[in-house]
């Protein structure tokens, strides 16, 4: 008897993918569970890990970032990881699959440039050809991390069609898979998209919080009142989640991208404003108009700028497990820099979401709370961004 | 399911004849061509139609047919601006069997049930939706049941024996054959030979099969039928028609009505 996955996380989730990618996505689901009854392979994996990549990450109590001395903000340190996000480390559990699966060629999108970034090196590491798809708009705002793909052997693709973000990224992704399943793996940067990818990129994520729970108890002696992390597909957060949701008394917080603020068209914010449908192959919250058209999502942080969400977030917001709120643009761009000047440390604006929110918990704490925000990035390929849009005074468009 | 394909089979056969089935999307380049270009593919000769609803994100869909989708979502043409469409293709022609192709969100968006019950009022006979796969179509295949729609299943080139079977189970009206890997497009011809695949659908008992992806050429359809599919579909090459003449309708139609008879044509065993 064949072993399989939950494709579903409650009403969430599923395949819907044309019947061509079925068996590919089949076939990733079972090396996927053969991998992690090897020893070999999660010795490989846990070995890239720690010599490559540079895991376990610090868990860090800033000094001066808390407004309020009751509350204690911790970052979860995967700025430092390889790469600059933690985007690497499912990347390398992919590569290894693909390896496994006798696949040369990897296919990816990317938005903010980490996930093509992370794809790119582990495909040098490992010897795979590689392709990134990126939407037009995206390579604009992520230049440097353009040039960082091509430097270590990328082909990188510029998407035009559609909103030329990271949503038309992925399908072009999910077309050149299509055509050549065969001999190429898609690897999909975040924990959304069809079975077995939601379920495959958290277990490749989770050491996030399996470390940070234990570097909270070691400093503090107890698990934390919070754990904030930003969402775009959901990877970070649920890497970051996992371990803490048999926790009851550890609130969940996903940090969704606010934009311009949710009364306006202008943000990414799928699971506060959204409504539920199917985007690139799962159902789950997106957003879209009365008729089911795909709606262009708006974010200053081109990581989050995306109108659909990892189904496992999606139950985990229908289950009141976890609770989705959003951060504006201006709230990121303010702790963005007030992370700068208190630490010394330059965050991802996709991070800089999460700090936003962390920030405003520690504000309104009125005993001794402990918030732990996973910092999944930093905030070098940013820079040339940020500096442009606070020369036009914090505003974009 | 419903009898419009069976008869139309059971015809084609008598005459010896395979199907041809065009495609193009509702809507494209806007509302009032596209229902005369539709009319051309009945003129034409097409044996059924295929159509499809604009979309934003058409994954299973090469650039041409994107196109399609971009120009009549700028023509502002919305699902129930199609249906206004179906029902006067349907009184155009009592008789042609009319299938729709879209994507999943759009039959989400309007409730599953309310879809499919909408279709059967404007006289479609079969829906593909083309990002649910036999797997995760269970609610879609009651719901066409209920309705009596027809549920088409696509038959990829590298179906199992077992994904083939279900295909066959689930599958009536028609059975849409891959010819290739890939999305739709001109630009990767079709890979034939597919006479295993249709042999096991046959065994099976699958619904007849109309071969699809990169069909353009009167040849194309002609190797089809030899194969032993009981017909072809025609997609982007119909489409590019359309595309090539945007600022005159009128050579538009009469371009997409010659196209269709040249490959209807070569449907003909004598031909
Ligand atoms: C640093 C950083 N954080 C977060 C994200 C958002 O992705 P996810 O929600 O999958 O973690 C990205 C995506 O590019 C990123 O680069």
């Amino acid at each position: 008897m064949t072993k399989h996955l939950d494709a579903y996380f409650g009403e969430f989730g599923g395949m819907y993918v044309p019947e061509l990618l079925v068996p590919a996505l089949e076939q990733l689901e079972q090396e996927f569970i053969a991998s992690q009854e090897d020893p070999e392979f999660k010795k490989e994996f846990e070995q890239l890990l720690a010599e490559y990549a540079g895991r376990p990450t610090p868990l860090t109590l800033t000094r001066n970032f808390s407004p309020n001395p009751l509350a204690k903000i911790y970052l979860k340190r995967e700025d430092l990881l390889h790469g600059g996000a933690h985007k690497t480390n499912q990347v390398l559990g992919q590569a290894l699959l693909t390896k496994r699966m006798g696949k040369k060629r990897v296919i990816a999108e990317t938005g903010a440039g980490q996930h093509g970034v992370a794809t790119a090196l582990a495909c040098a590491l490992l010897g795979l050809e590689c392709r990134i798809y990126m939407g037009a708009k995206d390579c604009e705002r992520q230049q440097p991390n353009v040039f960082r793909m091509k430097l270590m052997g990328a082909e990188v693709i510029p998407v035009d069609a559609g909103s030329g973000t990271l949503k038309d990224a992925v399908n072009e992704a999910l077309r050149d898979w299509s055509a050549n399943y065969e001999d190429s793996h898609y690897l999909l940067g975040t924990a959304a998209g069809p079975h077995p990818f939601p379920t495959l990129v958290r277990e490749f994520q989770k050491m996030i919080g399996e470390e940070a729970k234990e570097q909270i108890i070691k400093a503090e002696g107890k698990l934390p009142d919070y754990v904030v992390a930003c969402v775009g597909g959901g990877s970070n957060a649920i890497g970051m989640f996992a371990d803490f949701i048999d926790e009851k008394d550890v609130k969940l917080v996903g940090v969704e991208p606010g934009g311009h603020g949710l009364s306006t068209l202008k943000h990414g914010a799928t699971i506060c404003k959204g409504t539920k449908g199917v985007l690139h192959g799962a159902i789950t919250y997106i957003m879209q108009d009365e008729d089911g058209q795909i709606e262009e999502s708006y974010s200053v942080s081109a990581g989050l700028d995306y109108p659909a969400v990892g189904p496992q977030h999606a139950y985990l917001h229908s289950t009141g497990r976890a609770e989705y709120v959003a951060a504006t643009d201006e709230e990121a761009l303010e702790a963005f820099q007030k992370l700068c000047r208190c630490e010394g440390i330059i965050p991802a604006l996709e991070s800089s979401h999460a700090l936003a929110h962390g920030y405003k918990l520690a504000k309104a704490a009125d005993k001794e709370t402990i918030i732990v925000i996973n910092l999944s990035g930093r905030g070098d390929k940013d820079l040339a961004h940020v500096h442009r849009v606070l020369e036009q005074g914090g505003h974009y468009e | 399911m419903n009898k419009r394909y069976s008869q139309l089979f059971t015809s084609l056969e008598e005459r010896n004849e395979g199907a041809f089935v065009p495609f193009v999307t509702i809507g494209d380049p806007n509302l009032a061509t596209s229902l005369e270009v539709i009319k051309a593919l009945i003129d034409g000769g097409a044996d059924a139609l295929e159509l499809g609803i604009p979309y934003s994100d058409p994954i299973a869909d090469g650039p041409t047919i994107q196109k399609a989708n971009i120009r009549a979502l700028d023509a502002k043409v919305k699902p129930k601006d199609c249906f206004e469409i179906l029902k006067a293709v349907r009184e155009y022609n009592a008789d042609i069997p009319i299938g729709l192709l879209l994507y999943s969100n759009l039959v989400f968006a309007k409730g599953i049930d309310a879809f499919y019950a909408q279709c059967a009022a404007v006289g479609v006979d079969s829906v593909l939706v083309a990002d649910v796969p036999a797997r995760e179509s269970s609610l879609f295949r009651d719901a066409a049941k209920q309705h009596s729609i027809d549920a088409i299943f696509i038959a990829p080139p590298n179906g199992t024996k077992a994904s083939l079977q279900r295909v066959a189970e689930y599958g009536s009206g028609y059975t849409y054959l891959l010819s290739r890997a890939g999305v739709t497009g001109t630009e990767t011809e079709a890979a034939m030979p597919v006479d295993t695949i249709i042999k096991t659908l046959n065994d099976y008992n699958a619904p007849p099969t109309l071969l699809g992806f990169g069909i353009s050429k009167p040849e194309h359809v002609k190797t089809a039928i030899k194969a032993g599919a009981h017909g072809a579909i025609s997609g982007s090459a119909v489409v590019k028609l359309i595309e090539n003449n945007l600022d005159n309708a009128e050579k538009m139609v009469s371009e997409i009505k010659s196209f269709v008879a040249a490959m209807k044509e070569a449907t003909k065993a004598s031909s």
